[in-house]
């Protein structure tokens, strides 16, 4: 019988059926930061047990670290005490860690791919919604809670309902100036931020496939922002050429094994989604969010929408967004002045994205009036920036590199925007507080993030 | 955090707003804690406190009309973050029950891990109860976790709820996924040892 690519490989880790329940699944890979795993590891010191299998858990904290001097201890006496404690995890469960300053150290879904740890096929598990990002690769990837992690850490299983699936096919080449962020934004605002609740995405169409892994890493990082259990991609040649010589990936006899086998990961012809949605790239244009979810976006020369007045409830959350954002219905946002850029995180926080940056800010300077952060998803990133000289270009235009961490996406750190002001963020969440109490934070791609820092405002990059 | 779940008859605290996400549940400046406990101080910190402090009194929990251990929240309720300690966070404040026509599926996990039931209930029984409460602060509802049923008792009406057997069994019995998982562990080392890739 035809199988989806998520069947395929779901099916593959059942360890057993609940009768009328959920599935033991084992997991292959499961990745740990230090702000959901404290209280599953105490967990495990309570009922007296050791982890199953630690070679398949990776450590890396990122969440609370500073993005400026982080040779120094880390000034915020908790979050400190957080990083501390996983570096104490680790070393009491002999759990591989890339702690502070470690040339592998980073947001845990940017180093997961660049190190060859995330592979094809894989079952993988972190507590983190934008676990889904892996999905890029051709993996089952999905965020969890507390209570999952101590499971995995016990018995490298959770218990889980398996989702319904859905395909969403994206037709078409993007035109210039759009990116994978942008294609993501789209989908989310034509599906709502709950409309793939209950499904696992996978992507396809010719606007997917002509994706760079780095831009397939961004489109399924954001599947969570429509609901979605996760997203993935079919892996092909790019995704192999991407993880072929990676340190932890397979070698020599290794790698052809396990090519043949990712060779058969596709969904074959015939097999039956849940639910299928087309899209057209040709009618995605660069996207920015007007309110406080991801799923409420606009094309950057669009106006604000009304609400669906039949939608009491809906029309409660829509009027207090707004009112949030300081926003009108039918405005056109273009022109707005910017207070803070952000380009980072795990959404847009790597090499491409960069480059994407740079080559839009060449030849120009920064506005006078704007902060820009540019946080580096990992150290590997950093270097790569350097090796190109993207470094030098950003100077020159008067931008500053920091260190890698989340930084701004979400205001555990120093990295804040303080409230009432204005973020156009490459990162992954508008909703209210997120990147700091009373901060205001527009979504938008790498391109989007340029056009406002040299300009002031929210800019068309096409017209620049 | 291990009890046992069976019926409960309570009044509620309405939030009658769509996508409530786990951020608003519990910011995450607040999530630098390395145990579970006194995560309820800071359940919907900012909606329910301004910046000095203060309480906000519009805010349903500031409200001395409402009570009771049972949230009712508009659909999509706790998307966005997996942070299970937005379920702790409304088990610590002293919820039991969060109604509502719409979960997020983590968090509705982490709920059920965290011995909050999630009971979703259709569009038509969210609104009657929404109004009912608007009528009458007081309105009572009954969860009634072993005939899976939800009554609104100012209306009489009644619904039945979903939820997986082997979940319902835990929370009956006050069972937990890691002990069940260990008894496994045989089964755990044969599939290891049967994989070809």
């Amino acid at each position: 019988m035809p199988k989806t690519l998520f069947d395929k490989i779901w099916d593959a880790h059942v360890v057993n059926h609940i009768p009328d329940g959920p599935d033991q699944l084992y997991i292959d890979r499961h990745y740990c930061h230090e702000v959901t795993s404290p209280q599953a590891f105490d967990g495990l010191r309570r009922r007296g047990i050791r982890v199953m299998r630690p070679e398949r858990t990776i450590c890396s904290p990122d969440h609370n670290i500073p993005t400026l001097r982080q040779d120094l201890p880390i000034n915020d006496p908790v979050s400190r005490n957080q990083v501390d404690t996983l570096l104490r995890n680790a070393s009491e469960f002999g759990l591989t860690l890339f702690g502070l300053m470690h040339p592998k150290n980073g947001i845990i879904h940017v180093i997961g791919p660049e190190n060859g740890l995330t592979l094809p096929g894989q079952t993988l598990v972190c507590g983190d919604s934008h676990t889904s990002t892996h999905g890029a690769l051709g993996a089952v990837a999905f965020g969890i809670g507390t209570s999952e992690v101590e499971m995995v850490l016990a018995s490298q299983c959770i218990i889980q309902p398996k989702p319904k699936k859905m395909r969403i096919t994206v037709d078409g080449r993007p035109s210039d100036g759009v990116t994978a962020k942008d294609i993501a934004l789209y989908i989310i605002s034509r599906m709502t931020t709950g409309g793939a609740t209950g499904y696992f995405v996978e992507y396809a169409g010719e606007a997917i496939r002509s994706l760079s892994m780095e831009g397939r890493m961004t489109l399924c990082n954001m599947s969570i922002e429509m609901g979605a259990r996760g997203g993935m991609i079919a892996p092909d040649e790019t995704t192999f050429a991407y993880i072929k010589g990676r340190e932890y990936a397979p070698k020599g006899d290794e790698w052809d094994k396990a090519l043949a086998y990712w060779r058969t990961l596709h969904t074959d012809d015939g097999a039956v989604f849940d639910a299928e949605v087309h899209f057209d790239a040709a009618d995605i244009e660069p996207r920015i969010t007007f309110g406080t979810n991801p799923g409420m976006g606009i094309g950057i020369t669009e106006r604000i929408p009304a609400p669906d007045p039949a939608d009491e409830q809906g029309r409660i959350s829509y009027d207090k967004a707004l009112e949030y954002m300081g926003f009108k219905t039918g405005e056109c946002l273009i022109g707005t002045p910017v207070d803070y850029v952000f380009l980072g995180s795990c959404t847009n926080g790597r090499i491409e994205d960069f480059r994407a940056f740079a080559n839009f800010v060449k030849g120009r300077k920064k506005a006078p009036g704007v902060t820009a952060w540019l946080v580096p998803g990992s150290w590997s990133v950093d270097r790569q920036i350097r090796a190109e000289g993207i470094d030098r270009i950003l100077e020159e235009a008067g931008f500053d590199l920091r260190q890698p961490g989340c930084s701004a996406c979400l205001a555990m750190n120093d990295d804040k925007i303080p409230a009432g002001k204005l973020a156009v963020s490459t990162s992954n969440r508008n909703f209210e507080g997120r990147q700091g109490p009373g901060a205001r934070t527009i979504l938008a791609g790498p391109l989007v993030a340029a056009a406002a820092a040299v300009t002031g405002k929210i800019t068309d990059p096409r017209t620049l | 955090m291990k009890e046992k779940f069976s019926t409960i008859i309570s009044s509620c605290v309405p939030l009658p707003m769509e996508n409530i996400d786990t951020d608003q549940i519990i910011p995450a400046r607040f999530l630098k804690a390395t145990s579970r406990e006194g995560f309820g101080d800071n359940l919907f910190r900012d909606w329910r406190f301004d910046k000095e402090g203060n309480p906000i009194s519009s805010f349903a929990l500031n409200d001395p009309a409402y009570s009771g251990c049972v949230l009712v929240a508009g659909k999509n309720f706790g998307s966005g973050s997996s942070r299970e300690h937005a379920a702790w966070a409304i088990h610590d404040y002293g919820f039991r029950v969060v109604v509502s026509s719409f979960f997020a599926d983590i968090h509705k996990q982490n709920e059920l891990n965290s011995f909050v039931l999630p009971v979703t209930v259709s569009e038509d029984f969210l609104a009657g109860l929404f109004a009912s409460i608007a009528a009458d602060p007081f309105t009572k509802v009954k969860v009634d976790l072993p005939s899976q049923t939800i009554t609104n008792l100012a209306t009489g009406k009644s619904e039945k709820f979903d939820i997986n057997p082997y979940k319902k069994q835990c929370l009956s019995e006050g069972l937990d996924d890691v002990e069940y998982l260990l008894s496994r562990r045989d089964d755990i080392e044969r599939f290891e040892a049967s994989r070809q890739h």
